[in-house]
Parts: C-alpha cells; sequence; structure tokens
C-alpha cells in the first residue's frame, strides 16, 4: 500500500500581518472593556459596521468568534449547554456555540491571546441579511445582559432589488442614529461615518483583487487559505487597518502568479465550495485535496466579504445596496447566475456543495440547483454533509470517500 | 512475458464496515477465486485471510498475484496492496463489466447505501451516498433481526411469505426498532413486519436520486435477500440487473483497476 505523502505548502508571507491584525483587534477592545475607554458595539458579520466605526464604537464581530470556537473545535462540548436552554440543536451553530461559550467561560481568546472572555457589549447591532438566528442570538445577550438591541431587517429571497427596498433599508439604517447616540454618548459624525465607507469600499475592492488572483492556472492559494486570509476584511471592515492588509497581500498574490506558483503543487483539477467552511476539518479538508492534486480555488463564502458597491458619496444608500445585493439574501435564479459567472472566472472542473446541517440559509444544494448547475454548466457535483462548527453532524470517513470519489470522477472524465 | 503467459491474477480486495471481499481474476478477467468474510476491528487481519482463502479457491499461489487493489472503507489497512480506489469507482467498473451499458447503480451495502449513474461508456456521471445516517443500509436490516430474534439469513424468506405488509414510518434505525415492538405487540405477523422492514430499506434508496436508464442492483444486502429486487421491479416497474455475485460488485471492480494498471504498467515498460 502506497504512504501517503507530508504536506509542505509555500507559506503566504503575510499571514504574520493578518495575526497580528486579528490579535490587535481583540487587545483593542479588552482594553478598551478594562479602561472604559471605548464603547463596544456587537455587530452581525454583515451589519452596519461602518455606521458603527462612523460613531465612534470598537465593533467586535460575534460570528467571528463563533468561527473561531469551530476552528478550534471547542464548539462540539459547548452547545450542548445552550441546547439545555431551550435552543435546539438544529439553529444556527455559532448562536449555540458562542452562548454556550459564554455559559462555561471557556473562550478561544484565552490561548491564543490570553484574554479571558469576549468585550462585554454597550449595544447589539444586527442584520437579518444573513439570516432570522442572528436576531435571536443578540436577543439572547440582550435579555442576559440587559443592553439595548437594535437591527436592521433585510427583505430576502429577492431576485431583482427595486428602489422600494433599498430605501427601506437605508432608511433603517439611518433611524438606528439615535438610538445609537444614546449608548456612545457622542454625536453622529458624517464625515467619520464616510472615511469608514471609504475604507470598507477600498477593503473590498482589494480582497475582490485577491481572490479573482485564484483564476490563474495554476492557483496561487485556495479557498482554505482565503478563510485564513479574509479575517480583516471580517473584522477590520471600515478601517485603514483592513486596506493597509490587503494592499500588502495582494501584490504577493500577484507575484505567486507572475512566478506561477502553485498553491496546489501539480494542480490537476479545480473546484468551487459552495456554503459554510467546515471550520474545525479546514486542516484535513486542505491536506486531502492537496494530495488529491485538486484546488479549491473560488468559493461563495469568501466572496461574500466584497462590498464594492459602497460609495462614500451616498453612504446610507450605498450600504443598503451593498447589503442587500448579497448572495444569501437573492432568490435561487440569482445565485444559479451568480455560480454560473464564477464558473467563467475560475473555470473549475466541479463543485462541491456543504449542507451545513444547522445553517440552511448558507447551504444551496436543498432545492435542486447542484442538479440544475450540473445541467447548466455540464460538470459534475457532490453534495458533502457537514456543518460549521458541530462536528457530531459531520461523518469524516464518509467525507473523505466522497471527495475522493469525486476526484476520480473528474479524473475518469 | 505477459501475464496471460505466465499465469498471473489481479486481486480486488473491498474492506466493507460489515464484510471483507476478494475477488481473484485472471488475465481474461473471469473470476477464478473469491472470499467473504465478516471484516471485524483488525481489517488488515481479515484482509490476509481472505485472500488465503481466495488463492486456495483459485489454486494460485501468492507470488502469482501482479497487482492489487484495495477499496470500501478498510482500503488503507490492506497492507499488502499497490493502491487504492474508492468503493464508488470499484461498484461503477465492476457493474459496468457485467452490464456494459448506461445504468443506475444500486448499491446496498452494510453501512453505506450508493447510487450510481453512469454513461454507455461506463464514464460516471454522478453518484450519491446515504448522509450521515446509516437508516436503510444492512446495519439497519442487522440491528432488527437482532431486536425479532430472527436469524439475518431467514429474513428472506420471511418476507415472501407476507400477506399484509407493515408499513413502517421512522427515519431512525433505534425508532424503527420501537414501532416494530409497537407492532407485534398489536399482533402484527412476523412476515409482514419483515417486508414492511425491506420495503423501509427500499424507500431509503429510492429517495437518494432519481433512476434513468437500466437499473442494476449489488451489495451483500441483495446477494443475502433477493427478495428485495423482486420488491424494486415491482415497486419500480423496471428490469432490474443484478450480476452473479453482487456482493462481490467491489472487488471485482478493484480487480479490474488491478488489472488495467498491470497492464498499463506492462505497456509502458
Amino acid at each position: 500500500m502506497p504512504e501517503e505523502k507530508k504536506v509542505t505548502r509555500k507559506k503566504i508571507e503575510a499571514t504574520d500581518v493578518c495575526k497580528k491584525i486579528m490579535a490587535d483587534h481583540f487587545y483593542e477592545m479588552d482594553e478598551a472593556v478594562r479602561t472604559g475607554s471605548r464603547k463596544i458595539a456587537w455587530c452581525t458579520s454583515v451589519g452596519p459596521a461602518e455606521l458603527l466605526r462612523g460613531m465612534g464604537f470598537l465593533v467586535y464581530f460575534p460570528e467571528n468568534h463563533g468561527a473561531m470556537l469551530g476552528a478550534t473545535r471547542m464548539s462540539t462540548d459547548l452547545i450542548p449547554y445552550t441546547n439545555a436552554l431551550g435552543y435546539s440543536p438544529d439553529i444556527c451553530s455559532y448562536l449555540t456555540s458562542d452562548i454556550g461559550s459564554y455559559l462555561q467561560r471557556k473562550t478561544p481568546l484565552k490561548m491564543a491571546y490570553n484574554i479571558e472572555s469576549v468585550p462585554r457589549p454597550d449595544v447589539l447591532v444586527f442584520n437579518t441579511n444573513q439570516c432570522r438566528d442572528v436576531q435571536d442570538w443578540f436577543a439572547w445577550y440582550s435579555r442576559e445582559l440587559n443592553v439595548p438591541l437594535v437591527g436592521v431587517h433585510t427583505h430576502r429571497d429577492i431576485g431583482d432589488i427595486g428602489p422600494t427596498q433599498i430605501q427601506d433599508i437605508a432608511a433603517q439604517i439611518e433611524d438606528m442614529i439615535p438610538q445609537l447616540e444614546a449608548v456612545s454618548g457622542e454625536k453622529f459624525d458624517m464625515d467619520r461615518f464616510k472615511e469608514a465607507v471609504g475604507y470598507s469600499r477600498r477593503t473590498s475592492e482589494l480582497w475582490r483583487a485577491c481572490l479573482e488572483t485564484a483564476a490563474a492556472i495554476p492557483s496561487p492559494w485556495t479557498f482554505f487559505d482565503a478563510t485564513i486570509h479574509m479575517g480583516p476584511a471580517v473584522v477590520a471592515r471600515g478601517t485603514k487597518e483592513g486596506v493597509q492588509y490587503y494592499e500588502i497581500l495582494l501584490p504577493e498574490l500577484e507575484q505567486r502568479v507572475k512566478d506561477g506558483v502553485a498553491a496546489v503543487e501539480g494542480e490537476r483539477h479545480r473546484l468551487y465550495w459552495e456554503g459554510m467552511p467546515i471550520w474545525g476539518k479546514l486542516r484535513p479538508l486542505s491536506e486531502q485535496f492537496y494530495a488529491l492534486k485538486t484546488c479549491v480555488v473560488a468559493s461563495t463564502y469568501c466572496n461574500s466579504w466584497i462590498f464594492d458597491q459602497l460609495d462614500p458619496a451616498r453612504p446610507f444608500e450605498s450600504m443598503a445596496v451593498a447589503y442587500t445585493e448579497l448572495f444569501i439574501v437573492r432568490d435561487e435564479p440569482f445565485k444559479e447566475e451568480y455560480i454560473a459567472d464564477c464558473f467563467e472566472k475560475f473555470k473549475f472542473d466541479g463543485i462541491l456543495f456543504h449542507d451545513a446541517k444547522t445553517c440552511p440559509n448558507n447551504s444551496n444544494n436543498r432545492y435542486g440547483m447542484p442538479e440544475r448547475l450540473s445541467k447548466k454548466l455540464g460538470i459534475p457535483v457532490l453534495t458533502i454533509n457537514g456543518d460549521l462548527c458541530d462536528l457530531r453532524c459531520y461523518s469524516e470517513e464518509q467525507a473523505k470517500t466522497n471527495i475522493e470519489a469525486f476526484i476520480e470522477q473528474l479524473e475518469e472524465a | 512475458m505477459t501475464s496471460s503467459e505466465t499465469g498471473a491474477v489481479f486481486v480486488g480486495v473491498d474492506v466493507g464496515a460489515s464484510r471483507t471481499k476478494v475477488a481473484i481474476l485472471d488475465a481474461e478477467a473471469n473470476l477464478i477465486g473469491y472470499c467473504v468474510r465478516k471484516s471485524g476491528t483488525d481489517f488488515t487481519h481479515t484482509a490476509n485471510l481472505c485472500l488465503e482463502a481466495a488463492l486456495d479457491m483459485a489454486g494460485i499461489p501468492r507470488k502469482g498475484i501482479q497487482y492489487c487493489i484495495s477499496t470500501g472503507y478498510g482500503r488503507k489497512n490492506v497492507a499488502f496492496s499497490n493502491d487504492t480506489k474508492t468503493e464508488i469507482s470499484c461498484h461503477a467498473r465492476g457493474c459496468y463489466h457485467y452490464f456494459p451499458m448506461a445504468m443506475t447503480i444500486i448499491d446496498i451495502g452494510g453501512q453505506d447505501n450508493k447510487v450510481i449513474k453512469l454513461d454507455d461508456q461506463g464514464r460516471r456521471i454522478s453518484f450519491k451516498m446515504n448522509r450521515k445516517c446509516a437508516a436503510g443500509t444492512g446495519a439497519f436490516l442487522e440491528e432488527m433481526s437482532a431486536r425479532l430474534d430472527i436469524p439475518l439469513e431467514a429474513m428472506d424468506g420471511l418476507a415472501r411469505q407476507s400477506t399484509e405488509m407493515v408499513e413502517l414510518g421512522s427515519y431512525c434505525t433505534v425508532f424503527s426498532g420501537t414501532e416494530v415492538l409497537e407492532k407485534i405487540r398489536q399482533g402484527k405477523k412476523v412476515p409482514d413486519i419483515i417486508k414492511g422492514l425491506f420495503f423501509s430499506v427500499i424507500k431509503r434508496v429510492l429517495e437518494m436520486d432519481s433512476l434513468t436508464d437500466r437499473v442494476a442492483m449489488t451489495g451483500g444486502v441483495v446477494e443475502h435477500n433477493p427478495y428485495l429486487v423482486e420488491m424494486v421491479r415491482e415497486m419500480t416497474s423496471r428490469e432490474i440487473l443484478v450480476p452473479e455475485h453482487p456482493q462481490l460488485t467491489g472487488a471485482v471492480g478493484a480487480a479490474l483497476f488491478a488489472r488495467e494498471a498491470a497492464n498499463h504498467r506492462e505497456d509502458t515498460r
């Protein structure tokens, strides 16, 4: 029986800077909580972060903490504590992991940064563009900590987006200002807000350019790399540091393309990842694909932090557009067209759909899309069952065999 | 000298979660030896025992093996294999060997069900495996035989005696067991319950994918419960193809891949 090769990959040099930005993000908030120097707003991943920055808040993203709980494989032990409060094992495992983490006073921030707990919020701000679970998640903390809860209720499953939706969302964002001013104790500053929107826009442009380097054959990086390097696009959105990070990463990736550096040595197959990452299994999956000479070149997930519709000249309206045009908010025909466009750009040979047990909004295999796209694009598709955080929903051997068999199918073609 | 001149053989080893199967093919791809055993917990040991028995049957010494490919859940535990392939590829290859046509293959194994679609050249178009739950697989029937205290091998005969099938509703194997006990308490007949269990297995498989072209069935559950094939035939109004040894299909496929790999190696020398 042939021995499996040990995986050695060329490191992305910007990784150290990425780690420092992530560390500084948490240290800054920890310091602010201890000294009371700044107010903290919790914000959903595609919530109105720019507005919050414009009002002087430090912004903390619980979904990022959920991903960390998943990646450190702490989630599976913590989820049951939340289930015991009446929150079903079938709902978002970011929510159940994160509340379980609070209940048990256990956080990956301790191991990573020697920080005892996530920063206590002064206000909780959600946008239901991701799903309804984020609202329920923040509502639990609102009751537990007696902290105000404000939010944007986005229209969902939209095909064409019209002025009705945009005006409504823009108005909802603007209507938050008095409540947020009451918490921050500061008057809303339009210039600071516009500056944050400008930084977000620039970050998005650079992040898109980074992701699009994977259109090169061979690809200079993989989906698994991108899930790590998107960290600053998430937590430093609307800041100068976010822009600066991608000004470092992009040239490195472009240089890799020029030099023909392959993220997967001897790249033979290219795949698209649709759905959430399986945070606790990024490394074994990355290594399996590497061994199979297969590069996962693009994903809906990493693309979801591109907001280049943002425009400092029209901050409220452009935020409404950016956060409503999101893939996750749209109807099935839009989503299919979106993936078809990615197929043209990234030239992949197959699509892997991750059916995440606790994330129906981000599992697009459930209404026949894999079959329709396979027919439309003439490429095979594979669905694997798993979850973003709850590894009880993931059968590793089954998934590995499915992936291996899928690559064998591509080899036969 | 070519393999046909040396009398060399090609071996496929399918280490399933429930049973280990070995198939030995000669240079003309004739099945000349095989063996099936419980996989147990020591896959390496079981694979060796199976190999020895299959070689004995074929009358071939161990040194006559020209190439071996292992497949199945324990494919990486076969110390003597030259390479591995997934059971999806091997079942497809094995089935196409017997029925060279476009078809949908339904494989019902110990803990995996597979629905594999092939084109008329034997190329895989798609495949689906059961989701993480093993309801509807051989493990389900094993659990139920224990619950009913009826030997596994008696189930097929009993199901044939059914006059009024009892339908079971639960997805979950454990809850199905409870449902079975409830049916017994209600005075339902055992053959009717067993036919209901077979019906439940078939429903789980048919909901995995649509059927196209011709349909073939393989796997240990099919080998030992041919009545299940008759039921599928009746339910789908289609002719169902079944190879001579449905449980060996994956091992035969692996042996065919071994034969191709050996021939390729000879060609490139």
